[in-house]
């Protein structure tokens, strides 16, 4: 029963380790998006000032924004689109305005397209660093600062921002 | 490989000394191999009625365009009961059946590792299915999310039947865990004497591995199934982007489960027609080692690939490029057991009882199936091919002709052992035939409109796919029925009706099993045999 024992125990371990490694793979995926860029997922925090500035080609940069339909607000880019150089520090603005008829948190949640070229989309400056509360009728134009790292490979000649405004979870419960 | 007892086969085997309970408590507190065997299989079959009458609303729905029975709601909950009730009730519960029979009968063990276990995990089973099924007939209806509960279906949209749905997969877990457990200690610690790990027939081997993937993504689908509980019900946000989650993260988490759970279901029956194949060639089984280690390569791959499953949700081309070569590599382990198993038959003095019919089609059969994986693991075509019907039949193929006739054939083979009665010839070959032509009536058209763009789990569908969509469903029907005859025979069996069965029941068997008496004594090897 021993022999059995030991052996039992080796098994049921490994099923722990296991159902921890099912949840471990939540921060992991971050973690393995965040370095391989892919996935369309940008930096939560503010990224270094540019230190140069590559006239040679010019990239254009596209906005665009979407709400979650239960979120009753207008959301929108002040610029469809601007054509700029690597390096080259831009800031753009997004329109929300709240149509709800009361307050509201949102969160607006990133994306870049495409995926490998997330890594190199750097923002100094992004309303979707913080979560934004919006009284009943508020209409704000929320800035993000940002450039494209001048190591973006050559082949990306048009890159996409697109944010999906969520209410944020936990301050008005929305399910 | 060569088996053969030295020793002798004490007169433990007499019937007048199993000491066994009556009635009911027999069953519920049986800690036998067999006892708990036998309410697996019977379990399974009751499952398989249960699984194939969902799917005959399913064919029905479909027979003609527009909506006839069912609304979409209860249609989605069809499918999504269908598959939960096949693959967790039917399929697996019948390879634990199996290998509470014959693995300790395979390797010379008086019984399983781990008996009280053995019952509970068998008990837990119709719990967990009782609370599935009973979502059922409760108001808003059973999980409509698809067997793969993808988020935000099973958390923002689902209903509150995804409570029961979790509690259920939990149990199911639960169960599959401790008798993976238990095939593990057995085979590690209670094989006889002299019976090495090379000597082990190939069934015990491929449920070894098989118990291996059990323990490493059973799990993970807890962990999956929990993450869904707390994001529809205590407010986390694993899979809800406003919460910082990701929903194609569930499909990451589902599919490392998935893709080894699908495993899971055929390698017992690659050790079963294993088994079979060199019975009825009477010849040995060629290439023994190259079928191990193909199981285990199989194994390993099973945990590499499930990024095909997701094509489509915007991988980048690297990581699509990578799960395609990693799934058609496993096409090499596959095919060497494929070759396996004709290079068995090869010159064999083959004869063609209905084990080794079924094992026959499914040899064929099986290879369709993997075929057309081949050809969904190609990613330009996969585009096409996903959420069609092409994948309905694609694993359709290698789980009902695949798994389902391995498992069929598996209970021809031993039912003899079993019951000590021969099954009726001729009316299992009725099944075998019947099966063989319905069952292509109504998976193989799935392969064409699949191609013409019919897309899987709606209960409408375009004018053109009307004929052939009426064909499947007549083959369906078809098949449904035929699976009464096999009920029959089946029961035919039980009550003792019948030829008597020999010891070795077929002339080309091999193997332990076959040196205890017919039908099996409640024990069996309580002194161990020697294996030479």
């Amino acid at each position: 029963m021993s022999a059995h024992r030991s052996l039992i125990n080796k098994l049921l371990l490994a099923c722990v380790a296991m159902f921890a490694f099912g949840f471990a793979l939540v921060p992991l995926y971050d973690v393995f998006c965040d370095i391989t860029g892919i996935n369309g997922k940008t930096d939560k925090v503010a990224a270094a000032a540019p230190d140069r500035i590559d006239r040679s080609r010019e990239i254009s940069v596209e906005f665009l924004a979407t709400h979650d339909p239960a979120v009753a607000v207008d959301f929108a880019p002040e610029t469809a689109r601007v054509r700029l150089n690597p390096g080259d520090l831009q800031v753009v603005s997004f329109v929300v305005e709240n149509r709800s008829g009361e307050p509201i948190v949102t969160t607006a949640v990133p994306s870049v397209s495409p995926g490998e070229a997330a890594r190199h989309f750097m923002k100094i400056e992004c309303f979707c660093f913080q979560e934004q509360p919006l009284a009943p009728g508020e209409r704000k134009a929320m800035p993000v600062q940002f450039y494209v790292d001048p190591e973006l490979p050559d082949r990306f000649k048009n890159l996409t921002l697109s944010y999906r405004l969520y209410r944020s979870v936990g301050k008005t419960a929305s399910r | 490989m060569s088996t053969q007892i030295t020793g002798t086969l004490d007169a433990h085997g007499h019937l007048d000394h199993d000491h066994k309970p009556r009635g009911l408590a027999r069953w519920l507190f049986s800690t036998n191999h067999k006892d708990i065997g036998t309410l697996y299989l019977l379990f399974s079959l009751t499952m398989l009625f249960i699984g194939g009458s969902l799917a005959m609303v399913i064919r029905a729905e479909l027979f003609q365009p527009g909506l006839q029975f069912v609304d979409p709601h209860f249609f989605n909950q069809m499918t999504t009961v269908h598959g939960l009730v096949m693959v967790f009730g039917a399929v697996m519960p019948a390879f634990v059946g199996l290998a509470n029979w014959m693995i300790p009968l395979m390797i010379g063990a008086p019984d399983m590792a781990l008996p009280r276990i053995n019952n509970w995990s068998f008990w837990i089973l119709p719990c967990a299915f009782g609370i599935l099924l009973s979502t059922l007939f409760m108001e808003g209806g059973a999980p409509a999310a698809g067997w793969t509960f993808y988020a935000p279906l099973s958390t923002t949209y689902s209903g509150d039947s995804t409570a029961f749905f979790v509690l259920s997969v939990h149990l199911m877990g639960v169960s599959s865990i401790m008798g993976a457990i238990n095939v593990i200690v057995t085979i590690w610690n209670m094989r006889a004497p002299g019976m090495t790990w090379m000597k082990l027939p190939l069934f015990v081997w491929t449920w070894l591995i098989t118990a291996f993937l059990l323990i490493a993504v059973m799990p993970v689908l807890a962990g999956v199934v929990t993450m869904v509980l707390t994001d529809k019900y205590f407010g986390t946000s694993f899979f809800d982007a406003a919460g910082g989650g990701d929903p194609v993260m569930f499909q990451h988490i589902f599919w490392f489960f998935g893709h080894p759970e699908v495993y899971i279901m055929i390698l017992p029956a690659f050790g079963i027609v294993s088994s079979i194949i060199p019975t009825f060639a009477r010849k040995p089984l060629f290439g023994y080692e190259s079928m191990v280690v193909a199981t285990a390569s199989i194994a390993f791959l099973s945990f590499i690939v499930w990024g095909h499953h997701m094509f489509t949700t915007g991988m980048p081309v690297v990581a699509e490029l990578f799960f395609m070569y990693a799934t058609m590599l496993i096409a090499v382990p596959t095919g060497v057991k494929v070759f396996n198993w004709v290079a068995t038959m090869w010159r064999g003095s083959m004869s063609f009882e209905v084990p080794m019919m079924f094992s026959l089609a499914f040899i064929v059969l099986f290879t369709i199936g993997g075929f057309s994986g081949l050809m969904l693991a190609i990613i330009p075509a996969d585009f096409q091919y996903q959420d069609t019907y092409f994948v309905v039949a694609h694993f359709h193929y290698v789980l009902v002709t695949g798994a389902v006739f391995g498992i069929i054939a598996a209970v021809y083979y031993w039912i003899p052992k079993w019951t000590g009665v021969m099954y009726n010839e001729r009316l299992a070959q009725v099944h075998f035939w019947c099966s063989l032509v319905s069952v292509n009536m109504l998976f193989f058209p799935m392969h064409f409109v699949g191609l013409a763009g019919m897309p899987r789990r709606i209960p409408d569908y375009a004018l053109q796919f009307a004929d052939l969509n009426a064909f499947m469903s007549v083959g369906g029907f078809l098949f449904g029925l035929s699976q009464l005859l096999f009920l029959w025979g089946v029961v035919r069996c039980m009550r003792g009706i019948g030829e008597r069965a020999t010891d070795r029941v077929w002339e080309g068997a091999q193997g332990l099993e076959w040196e205890v008496p017919s039908p099996a004594p409640y024990h069996t090897f309580d002194t161990p045999p020697v294996v030479k």
